[in-house]
């Protein structure tokens, strides 16, 4: 099957964000509280890592699986959605202690009131497609 | 060997399993960003009829389904097979900050009080509920969560993307 390969990542993904402890509410509050460098030496490495990564796949122009060359879609200019959006976004991540990934791993790790921010995260995501062209981006 | 793996693992071992997970999904011609599936989902649920955002062919999006797919199963292989009972080592500090605000740390990832099925209550549901809009909200609004934003986004040197994560952290200090 084709899209095993991406199932497999997913696990993997899982795994990590259950063994990082990322996806616990209480490492959320040690990070916005500036307690512990846990989350920030996990976020951090990430990016560094994946900057490097991405700085030799542009240099050595590597093609991807299928010998496409990999591309990288610049986001779309505008500060102020990132601004409004990464408040909003970390209002509620403070709260509920999950963003979009750990709601899902944590579904399957049997926190299943999880379900709920789901559901919830649903109605934000429907909420902003409906009011997308009335909010200052 | 998986004794090893059944222990947290150190930020740096995390850090690095990250990046790979995200030069993989590069390799394989994808760009990393969970929070896209909310997206997708909305499409599923048939809000493409209505609001036009939601209208996309959601075949395209179903490599990141299938990921989405797996990380729930990794989450239980986390709670059977690489089960690690020994309570989380939280800094003293934040016990101690979370005691303060009636939150009481029982050593396990998540709060009984406020995930717990025992504890389900009116206002830990409209919590819960509200929270959860609120990520939806934000994250589609910025373009992306955690792993398309700060870690693709930084990783591919858009820098603006700088100005989310700086209002990502403030907001729950007070």
């Amino acid at each position: 099957m084709k899209g095993f390969k991406f199932v497999l990542a997913g696990i993997i993904f899982g795994i990590v964000m259950v063994k990082s402890e990322a996806v616990s509410w209480y490492r959320i509050q040690e990070m916005f509280r500036f307690q512990a460098f846990h989350m920030y030496g996990i976020i951090g490495t990430a990016v560094a890592l994946g900057a490097l990564a991405v700085y030799l796949i542009k240099r050595f122009r590597i093609n991807d699986s299928e010998g496409k060359p990999i591309t990288f879609n610049d986001k779309d200019p505008g500060w102020k959605k990132h601004i409004i959006g990464g408040l909003i976004f970390g209002l509620g991540w403070a709260l509920t202690g999950a963003c979009p990934g750990p709601m899902f791993v944590n579904i399957g790790y049997g926190y299943l009131t999880m379900i709920i921010v789901v559901i919830g995260a649903l109605l934000g995501t429907y909420l902003y497609g409906l009011l997308r062209n009335r909010l200052p981006h | 060997m998986l004794e090893l793996l059944k222990q947290p693992w150190p930020w740096y071992a995390s850090g690095i399993a990250i990046a790979a997970i995200m030069v993989t999904l590069l390799y394989f011609g994808k760009s990393f960003g969970f929070s896209s599936n909310l997206r997708t989902m909305c499409t599923l649920l048939g809000a493409g009829k209505k609001v036009a955002f939601f209208d996309l062919d959601w075949k395209t999006q179903k490599w990141n389904l299938l990921f989405l797919a797996g990380s729930v199963v990794g989450g239980l292989i986390c709670a059977t097979v690489l089960k690690n009972d020994a309570p989380l080592q939280l800094s003293a500090a934040t016990v101690k900050d979370l005691k303060a605000i009636g939150v009481t740390f029982d050593g396990k990832l998540n709060p009984g009080q406020l995930y717990g099925m025992e504890a389900l209550s009116v206002k830990n549901v409209f919590l819960l509920l509200t929270g959860g809009l609120l990520v939806g909200f934000g994250s589609r609004y910025a373009g992306g969560c955690t792993s398309g934003h700060a870690i693709s986004g930084l990783s591919t040197y858009n820098y603006h993307l700088y100005w989310p994560l700086l209002a990502f952290l403030p907001v729950a200090l007070s």
